[in-house]
């Protein structure tokens, strides 16, 4: 394999700060990545993962903190002395050059002969499967191979680390599933450490060795996808990850569990983080609120959206309280039913939390 | 049923709806005013300025051109013109490159680009005239060259003052064409350059130049055809007798002075042929450059 | 980009400062010589005046008859400014929202005045008004000022247009309303800062445009712009503190309007046709 990422152990980010003017939009992120890793930087819009990853690129300068790659530091270098390869959101292809000539420019930057430079475009054009477009101008391809080569364009170069911004939000939805595979492969091929910064929950999950969710320029929770889905540390984060029914009400302890009221119902569920008695807020996923004859939660069906497997339907409790569930059998509005929720899968976070 | 509409003879569409498929319709004659009083007021008096040079007050068809290239006086006008037009072009042109990729980076680009809208707006009269006082023997300019110990330099009533003046007029505007054309450049081109390791010399080699190529033919294109064009600085400030004569004198003194309306289209359509003649050359060089859009992808 | 800058790039961007720096000292100490001689009693061998008077400014208004050239200055601008926009303004509608056969040709007509300098095109022009008989007076003068700005306002406008959703037309039409109507109720009040920094742009311009009002004008048409370079011609006749004070005049009446033209306009569309949105 004759492509393939330079030698580093760790990168790491010191208490990455940045400011524009009065607005904190990265507060003190810390975070290590080993070689080979593949990091996901997953939240909303304005949780600032773009800022942090550009000033990972060296696009803006720190207002604080540091970053190191091994026992060097990095964070006062130009983008052009780091070394990363990037991929931009509007893959910032040069729309005067081939593909060619844009794959390779980062080596004739590095001053490799035109020989070396031919034959390491042909190799990354056969991974990234546009062996042929070689000649195209960037404007004559479509969203999908402007991405391919845009990936090109940053491995070909065997980065230590390669930072992707939002890569797949400009295509559809099932070119969006055909290039993460791409992503997830090319990855493993060349060795790399990547840092993908994403707002879709999905891409994150099925990416990522570890993922970070920021939210208003912090670091909310950093975990493996199993950790964050199963246990997210925050209501907000777990909101991210499909917890989508959140209910604040009162818990009472039954022994290892917090008995809580939910919809007129008293539902056992785990609490969180040393979460305990008092005002609570309750988290549950759609598919763990399961229609039973024997729940003890009654609600009264509002909409119910015919999915092909099962419904997606939202439910109304007789105090108001409004919550999602899944049905695999049909049901109508203002049909009346029941459900019941695995205590395990009942999530129950203190609401004094930040 | 569906036998008998097809036996029925088809319907020819009415006049209007065939228009509209060809998007003619009452919106569109909008546009007939403007383009009759262009037509009108340029392009015929364009066309009876050309065939109006081939009817001389005397001689044959071509006589008002014969003459005009047998008598020095008249050529010799083109030359000086081109000897101002050309050095003013390039340096107004060449100039505002390096100064635009400075300025594009400042926050408070505004306060710059007004106070160099200024001279624009003030126009060529003024200029001259303001420069006659100020570069003149007794004027400020001079005056401070002997307090710094240099000697007296003759800028008013000769080519430099002429040039000056053509540089102070034309910078502001090739300087601000050339700041929208940059600033039209999608800026993640150059940082993905920055990550593949590119410096800024290399940057500008390799990204902003071509990219920039077009908006700076054009550039050259409408800078020339100005300063080619110079007239009231050329009489104010230049020696409208001598060096500085240029085509545009010939052609005003022809028609208010010597009262030949035939030689002064004769000569404005010498002065309009050279500048096309330019134009196209440059236009043509840019065959040779990418001539696409700036943008770097979807999004 | 990068926090450390080489030595080299900031003698660079010093240069760069200096020329500019350069260029705006000479060119205001250019017009504050002009100011200060307007001034001026005496100025001779000196860096300034012997001593400091108004009296050049009343002499230049009756020796230029500055009062009438201002009169006529004003109904020229104000006959060019309306009759541009209403010719210029619904051409642009026609260009923005339909696509005809010979569009293209259409869109070259208008750019054609606007690339080919006055000079170029003025001679013949004035021949033709001449022999019409309007040459020498007022129409005259602002059938020539018409020439460029008439496409100026079609070019300026279209993008303008183009940026209004073609479907809140489309919606007024669904409920009735015709094409007076639509202009009036919709596209007017929607258009109306385009419209204002078209015609703006367009006064400011032909406040300083020369060439066509100076071979089209006559005794009593000329605007203060041809007044001042007849004025600088003769300078050898008249006292250069009195052209001075007009050139004053001038220059108050050019940037007062450049000041309310740009409290609406970008610097750079005066230069460019407002077809370059710059990426922000």
């Amino acid at each position: 394999m004759a492509i393939a990422a330079r030698d580093f152990r760790e990168l790491r980010l010191d208490g990455m700060s940045r400011n524009f003017g009065v607005v904190n939009a990265l507060k003190g992120v810390t975070l290590n990545v080993r070689r080979g890793e593949f990091i996901a930087l997953l939240g909303p819009s304005g949780c600032g993962k773009s800022t942090a990853l550009n000033c990972l690129a060296g696009l803006l300068t720190l207002s604080g903190g540091s970053i190191w790659l091994d026992s060097t530091r990095i964070d006062r270098l130009a983008p052009e002395e780091r070394g990363f390869g990037m991929v931009f959101q509007n893959y910032a292809l040069f729309p005067h050059m081939s593909v060619r000539k844009n794959i390779g420019f980062g080596l004739r930057m590095q001053g490799v002969a035109k020989a070396e430079i031919e034959r390491k475009v042909d190799e990354v054009l056969a991974i990234v499967r546009l062996g042929d477009q070689g000649d195209k101008l960037p404007g004559q391809l479509s969203g999908g191979q402007q991405q391919r080569v845009a990936i090109a364009r940053a491995i070909v170069i065997e980065p230590p680390l390669v930072l992707m911004d939002e890569p797949l939000s400009n295509l559809d939805a099932k070119l969006r599933l055909e290039m993460r595979a791409e992503i997830r492969r090319i990855h493993e091929l060349i060795g790399s450490a990547t840092i993908y910064v994403t707002h879709d929950q999905e891409e994150a999950l099925s990416l990522a060795d570890r993922i970070v969710v920021m939210r208003a320029g912090e670091v909310r929770q950093l975990g493996t996808p199993e950790d964050l889905y199963d246990r997210p540390a925050h209501p907000d984060v777990a909101e991210f990850m499909g917890y989508r029914n959140q209910i604040r009400s009162h818990a009472a302890k039954s022994g290892n569990l917090l008995n809580v009221v939910i919809g007129g119902a008293t539902l056992a569920g785990t609490p969180v983080d040393g979460a305990g008695e008092g005002d609570v807020v309750a988290a549950i996923r759609p598919d763990d609120l399961k229609v039973t004859a024997a729940g003890a939660l009654s609600v009264t069906v509002e909409s119910a959206q015919y999915h092909g497997n099962d419904f997606y339907c939202l439910g109304r409790s007789g105090d108001g309280t409004e919550l999602y569930f899944r049905s695999e059998t049909k049901v109508k509005k203002a049909d009346t039913v029941r459900l019941a929720a695995d205590p395990s899968r009942v999530l129950v976070y203190s609401q004094a939390r930040p | 049923m569906s036998e008998r509409a097809m036996d029925a003879p088809a319907e020819r569409l009415p006049l209007r709806t065939r228009l509209a498929l060809y998007e003619l319709d009452g919106v569109t004659l909008l546009v007939l005013p403007a383009v009759l009083f262009v037509i009108a007021l340029f392009v015929y008096p364009f066309a009876y300025g050309f065939v109006l040079s081939f009817q001389p007050k005397v001689g044959d068809w071509l006589a008002n051109y014969a003459k005009f290239f047998s008598d020095p006086f008249l050529y010799d006008t083109i030359e000086a013109t081109f000897r101002l037009a050309i050095p003013a072009t390039l340096i107004n042109v060449l100039l505002s490159i390096p100064v635009a990729l400075r300025v594009r980076r400042m926050r408070n680009r505004r306060v710059l680009t007004t106070i160099l809208v200024i001279p624009i707006t003030l126009g060529t009269v003024l200029i001259a005239e303001g420069l006659l006082n100020y570069l003149g023997p007794q004027g400020w300019f001079n005056r401070t060259l002997v307090l710094f110990g240099f000697s007296q330099v003759r800028l008013v009533h000769n080519y430099t003052g002429v040039m000056l003046s053509l540089i102070l007029s034309g910078f502001p505007f090739t300087f601000l064409l050339t700041l929208s054309y940059l600033t039209g450049i999608d800026p993640s081109l150059e940082q993905a350059a920055a990550t593949l390791g590119a410096k800024a010399r290399a940057r500008f080699r390799h990204i902003l130049m071509p990219l920039l190529a077009q908006g700076l033919a054009i550039n050259l294109c409408l800078s020339f055809v100005q300063t080619f064009s110079v007239f009231p600085s050329a009489v104010l400030l230049g020696a409208p007798a001598g060096a500085t004569r240029v085509i545009s004198i010939a052609a005003y003194q022809a028609a208010y002075e010597q009262y030949d309306a035939s030689m002064a289209s004769a000569i404005a359509m010498i002065m309009g042929f050279c500048q096309l003649a330019v134009v196209v050359l440059i236009l043509g060089a840019r065959h040779f450059v990418y001539r696409g859009s700036a943008g770097g992808g979807k999004g | 980009m990068g926090p450390q800058k080489p030595a080299s790039e900031r003698l660079w961007a010093i240069a760069i400062w200096a020329l500019v720096i350069f260029f705006i000292v000479n060119f205001t100490a250019m017009v504050a010589a002009v100011l200060v001689n307007s001034f001026g009693t005496r100025w001779f061998n000196a860096w300034l005046p012997a001593g400091f008077t108004t009296r050049w400014y009343q002499s230049a208004w009756d020796e230029f008859q500055l009062h009438d050239v201002l009169i006529v200055t004003f109904e020229v601008v104000g006959a060019v400014v309306l009759i541009s926009g209403l010719l210029g303004v619904p051409a642009a509608y026609a260009l923005a929202r339909r696509n005809f056969p010979g569009k293209q040709i259409v869109i070259l007509l208008f750019l054609l005045p606007m690339l080919i300098p006055p000079i170029t095109f003025g001679i013949p022009l004035a021949t033709v008004l001449y022999q019409a008989h309007l040459g020498g007076n007022m129409s005259g003068v602002i059938l020539a000022n018409l020439v460029p700005t008439v496409p100026f306002v079609v070019l300026v406008m279209i993008p303008f247009i183009e940026q209004i959703d073609p479907r809140v037309e489309a919606a007024a039409r669904v409920f009735g309303a015709g094409t007076g109507r639509l202009f009036v109720h919709i596209l007017l009040p929607l258009l109306a800062p385009g419209i204002l920094a078209a015609l703006l742009l367009v006064l400011v311009r032909t406040i300083a445009m020369f060439e066509l009002t100076f071979f089209t004008a006559g005794p009593g048409s000329q605007t203060l712009v041809v007044a001042l370079y007849y004025a600088a011609y003769a300078a050898g006749v008249r006292a250069g503190q009195s052209i001075d004070a007009m050139a004053v005049v001038y220059m108050l009446t050019t940037l007062v309007w450049l000041l309310i033209a740009l409290r609406f306009v970008d610097p750079t569309q005066i230069v460019t046709r407002a077809k370059q949105q710059p990426a922000n």
